[in-house]
C-alpha cells in the first residue's frame, strides 16, 4: 500500500502523505488556508471554522481536522466560503472587546491580521458582549477574559505540554470561559508562570504583568544606582522585534540599547551561569563523593522549581539548593560588588531582563533576599524591552554594538548555552571533570546533551566515577523523568529540567511568533543556533576558567559551597497545595 | 441520594470506594461525578479535588466538565430536586409555562433551592425522554405529557409526604 494519496486541491493534483490534514496538504502545495486556533502540534481541534473548505460533504469541513483520502476533491475558495469564513469571522468580532489601538498584541495580533486579510470593513452583528474581571494578581501573567475568542491554545500548551493544567474551559454555550476551576485567580492555581499561554495565544487575552513603569521610574531617579543583567536567551531572540531573521544574536546591539536606556551598568547573567556551574558542579561531585541526595536536579528554571513544588514536594531534596543565576547575580551584585564599588545597598536597584515571566515570580519569593534586599528589584521580558526601546525612540538596527560592563562583564560559552535546552548540563559537564579531578578533559562540544528531543541521556566518567545524566525540557517531559525518580526507575546522578520547550531561548517572555511562523519553522532550534554560535566564537568555554568568577571566589567568595557562598547564592523550597480550598471563588 | 445520617469519613470511603470502582476504565470521570453526586446531593471543591487526585486528571478538568453539564451542582440541592426539561421537544411542548408555574408555586428560580431545603428548581437540556414532552423529574421520578394545570397536585404529593413523616 502507497504511504501517499492523491488529492486535487483547488484543482491541483497534490500528493500528501497518509494521515495528514488537508490542512497540511494544501499548505505543501502553497495554498493558503485561513486558519485561527490552528496552532502546529499543540492544537489541532478544528474549534474556529475559519479553515472550512468544501470536500463535497454536506457541510464544510475544517481543513485543520480533515484527513486527506485518495481521489479526494477540496476547493478552499469560492464565494460560499468567503462569506462563511467572514461571518464566523464577524461573530468571533463582535464578542471580541476591540480596543486594538491600546492592545498590547496590536500589529501582532492573528485576529486582527485574519480581519484585515478576509476584508472585514463592517462587523454585521452586534451581539451581547460579556464583561469579566481581569485577573492581574499574578506576578507573572495577566488574563483578560473580555479580548479570548476561546481558540483553547492556551489550555492546550498548559494541560498537553506542560501537563500543569491550571485553565480550562469553563462552563459552557455563550458562558464559556477560559479560566481556573472555582474561578480562582492564576495565583492560587498550580499555575507555575512559564507564560506559555502568552506566546500561543492569537490575541491579547494573555500577556505578562508589565514592570515597565516601575522601570522607567528607577531609571529616572537620580538616587538610585540601576543596573541591568540580561539573560543568554535574550539576544538569541529579541532581534525579531526589529526585523532580524529568527535566530540572529544581537548581543552587541542589545548592550547597545540598555545603555541608551540609561542603565548605570550593563551585565551579563551569563557571568552568574558560569557562577552556577561552579557551585553546582560542586554540589554533584559533594553528593557523589558522601552519598548525598540524588539525582541533583537543576534549580534554574522557575517555571520548574514551581512544578516540583507543587507536584513533587516529596522529591524538593534533590533540587540544587543553588539559587537561579539572576538571583545568585543579583545577590552577587547587591554584596560583592556594591561593595567593591562603594555603593551603598539599598541604593542599588537590579534590572534583569529575562526570556521568562516566571522571573518576575521568582524575584518575589521572599527567601530570595540574601543580603536583606531583593537579590533582584524588577524583571522584564525580551518583549518588554523591545517596548522600550522603540517607547525611547532608539534606532535599533543602527546601533554600533557594544560589549558588557567590567567588573562584571566576560562570561565563558558555557554561560550562555544555559539558554537552550541542555545548555546547562553541558555546561556543567565542561567543569565537571576539572571539579573532580582539577583537570580539564578533551570534551568541550557535548552534541549529545543538544537538540529538541524530548528527554536526552549522557553517560560520562571521569576519574573513575560514572555520571549518567538526563535533559528534559517542557514540563511534560519532566513530568516523566521525576514519575521514574519518585519510582525509583532512575538511576541518573544528574538531571537538567527547564519548564519551556526547547529551554529559555522560548520562554514565555520571548517574541510572541504567529501560528503560520511557528508551521513553517522550529523555533527552539533556529534561536539555539544563536546561542551555540556565538559559544562557538568565544576562546572560553569553560565555566571555571572564567576570570570573574575565579576573582569572585578569590576576593569574596573563598570556595565553591563554602560558608559565604552558601549564604548568598543558595536557596531553599517549599511544598505548596495545590487550589487551597480557601481561595475559591463564587 | 445523601442520606444525611453517616458522617463526613464514611462519605470520603464512599467516595474512594467509587473512585476505585471506576478508576480503571476509559471515560470514568462521569459516571464518578455521577455517584459522587449522588452521594453528596452536589460536588463540592473538596470532592472534586479528590475525584482529579483519584483518577489522575487536573482538577480544571473536573471543574469544566461538572459546569459543562447542568447536570452537575456544585451548590447544595434541595431534599426534591425538580428539573424541568426545556430542551426543544418539550420546549415547544411548553415547558416554559411549566417552570414559570413551579417558579411560582415555590417561589424560586433556576439554580435556587426553597429555604425550607425541601425543593430545589433546575432547567435542564433535554433529558432523553422527548416521547413523554414536556417532561419534569424530581429526583428519581419521572412526570410526563404535564400541562400546568397538573403541577400543583404534584408538588402537594411531596408537601403531605414530607408532612406525614414529621
Amino acid at each position: 500500500m502507497s504511504e501517499f494519496v492523491t488529492l486535487t486541491i483547488d484543482g491541483k493534483e497534490v500528493k500528501a502523505p497518509v494521515g495528514s490534514t488537508v490542512l497540511e496538504a494544501a499548505k505543501s502545495a502553497g495554498i493558503n488556508i485561513p486558519t485561527l486556533c490552528y496552532l502546529k502540534d499543540i492544537n489541532e481541534i478544528g474549534a474556529c471554522r475559519m479553515c472550512i473548505v468544501d470536500v463535497g460533504a454536506r457541510s464544510f469541513q475544517a481543513a485543520c481536522m480533515y484527513p486527506v483520502s485518495e481521489g479526494l476533491k477540496v476547493i478552499t475558495n469560492s464565494p460560499k466560503i468567503r462569506e462563511t469564513r467572514k461571518v464566523t469571522l464577524e461573530l468571533i468580532l463582535s464578542a471580541h472587546e476591540r480596543t486594538c489601538l491600546s492592545c498590547v498584541r496590536s500589529l501582532n495580533c492573528e485576529l486582527q491580521k485574519l480581519a484585515q486579510e478576509l476584508n472585514v470593513q463592517d462587523i454585521r452583528y452586534e451581539g451581547e458582549t460579556q464583561h469579566y474581571p481581569i485577573d492581574d494578581l499574578s506576578h507573572s501573567i495577566v488574563r483578560d477574559p473580555n479580548k479570548c475568542i476561546l481558540c483553547r491554545r492556551c489550555v492546550s500548551v498548559c494541560k498537553e505540554v506542560q501537563t500543569v493544567s491550571a485553565i480550562e474551559t469553563i462552563d459552557r454555550g455563550y458562558k464559556t470561559i477560559v479560566a481556573s476551576p472555582f474561578n480562582m485567580p492564576l495565583k492560587d492555581t498550580p499555575c507555575v508562570n512559564c507564560g506559555q499561554c502568552i506566546v500561543v495565544c492569537p490575541v491579547g487575552a494573555l500577556r505578562e504583568k508589565s514592570s515597565i513603569e516601575k522601570v522607567w521610574d528607577a531609571l529616572s531617579n537620580e538616587d538610585l544606582h540601576v543596573v541591568v543583567q540580561t539573560a543568554p536567551a535574550v539576544r538569541a531572540a529579541i532581534g525579531e522585534e526589529f526585523g532580524y531573521p529568527i535566530g540572529t544574536p544581537v548581543t552587541g546591539k542589545m548592550v547597545a540599547s540598555l545603555k541608551k536606556l540609561g542603565f548605570a551598568k550593563v551585565f551579563d547573567t551569563d557571568t552568574a551561569a558560569d557562577l552556577t556551574i561552579m557551585e553546582e558542579g560542586t554540589e554533584l561531585v559533594n553528593r557523589i563523593k558522601n552519598n548525598g541526595t540524588l539525582p541533583l536536579i537543576t534549580s534554574c528554571s522557575p517555571g520548574w522549581i514551581k512544578f516540583c513544588e507543587h507536584f513533587y514536594p516529596d522529591l524538593l531534596d534533590n533540587l540544587s539548593t543553588c539559587k537561579s543565576p539572576q538571583n545568585m547575580f543579583g545577590s552577587v551584585l547587591k554584596s560583592y560588588y556594591a561593595d567593591k564599588m562603594g555603593i551603598d545597598r539599598e541604593k542599588m536597584f537590579v534590572v534583569s531582563v529575562m526570556p521568562c515571566t516566571a522571573k518576575k515570580y521568582e524575584a518575589e519569593r521572599p527567601e530570595l533576599a540574601s543580603t536583606g534586599f531583593p537579590d533582584v528589584d524588577e524583571v522584564i521580558t525580551t518583549r518588554e524591552l523591545a517596548q522600550m526601546i522603540k517607547e525611547a525612540g532608539i534606532d535599533f538596527r543602527r546601533l554600533e554594538d557594544e560589549e558588557f560592563d567590567d567588573p562584571m562583564g566576560e562570561a565563558t560559552g558555557a554561560g550562555v548555552i544555559f539558554g537552550a535546552t541542555g545548555g546547562v548540563m553541558e555546561a556543567a559537564l565542561r567543569s565537571v571533570p576539572y571539579l573532580l579531578t582539577g583537570k580539564d578533559d578533551d570534551n568541550v562540544d557535548i552534541n549529545v546533551v543538544r537538540g529538541v528531543e524530548d528527554i536526552k541521556e549522557a553517560e560520562v566518567e571521569v576519574a573513575g566515577v560514572k555520571i549518567k545524566a538526563a535533559v528534559a525540557h517542557g514540563l511534560g517531559n519532566a513530568r516523566k523523568i521525576m514519575d521514574k525518580v519518585r519510582a525509583g526507575e532512575a538511576d541518573y546522578q544528574f538531571i537538567e529540567i527547564m519548564a519551556c520547550p526547547g529551554g529559555c531561548v522560548c520562554g514565555g517572555g520571548q517574541p510572541i511568533q504567529p501560528a503560520s511562523v511557528r508551521s513553517d519553522m522550529d523555533l527552539r532550534v533556529e534561536r539555539a543556533k544563536a546561542l551555540y554560535q556565538e559559544d562557538q566564537n568565544l576562546t572560553l568555554r569553560r565555566s571555571h576558567q572564567n576570570p570573574k568568577v575565579l576573582k569572585m571566589y578569590e576576593e569574596y567568595f573563598e570556595t565553591p559551597g563554602g560558608e559565604k557562598a552558601h549564604k548568598l547564592l543558595h536557596t531553599h523550597y517549599v511544598a505548596r497545595e495545590n487550589y487551597p480550598e480557601d481561595k475559591a471563588q463564587k | 441520594m445523601s442520606c444525611g445520617c453517616c458522617s463526613t469519613d464514611n462519605k470520603v470511603q464512599e467516595l474512594d470506594k467509587i473512585i476505585a470502582k471506576y478508576k480503571d476504565t476509559r471515560g470514568a470521570l462521569i459516571p464518578v461525578l455521577h455517584d459522587a453526586q449522588e452521594l453528596y446531593g452536589y460536588l463540592p471543591m473538596s470532592v472534586q479535588k479528590r475525584i482529579a487526585e483519584g483518577l489522575g486528571v487536573s482538577l480544571a478538568e473536573v471543574y469544566g466538565v461538572v459546569t459543562f453539564y447542568t447536570q452537575f451542582y456544585l451548590n447544595p440541592k434541595g431534599k426534591y430536586k425538580i428539573s424541568v426539561c426545556l430542551g426543544t421537544a418539550c420546549y415547544v411542548k411548553g415547558a416554559g409555562e411549566i417552570y414559570d408555574k413551579i417558579s411560582e408555586i415555590l417561589n424560586i428560580k433556576s439554580g435556587e433551592c426553597t429555604s425550607d431545603g425541601l425543593f430545589s428548581l433546575d432547567a435542564c437540556r433535554c433529558i432523553g425522554a422527548c416521547g413523554l414532552a414536556p417532561v419534569i423529574m424530581i429526583n428519581d421520578d419521572v412526570y410526563g405529557r404535564l400541562t400546568a394545570d397538573d403541577i400543583p397536585d404534584i408538588i402537594r404529593k411531596y408537601q403531605e409526604a414530607e408532612a406525614a413523616a414529621v
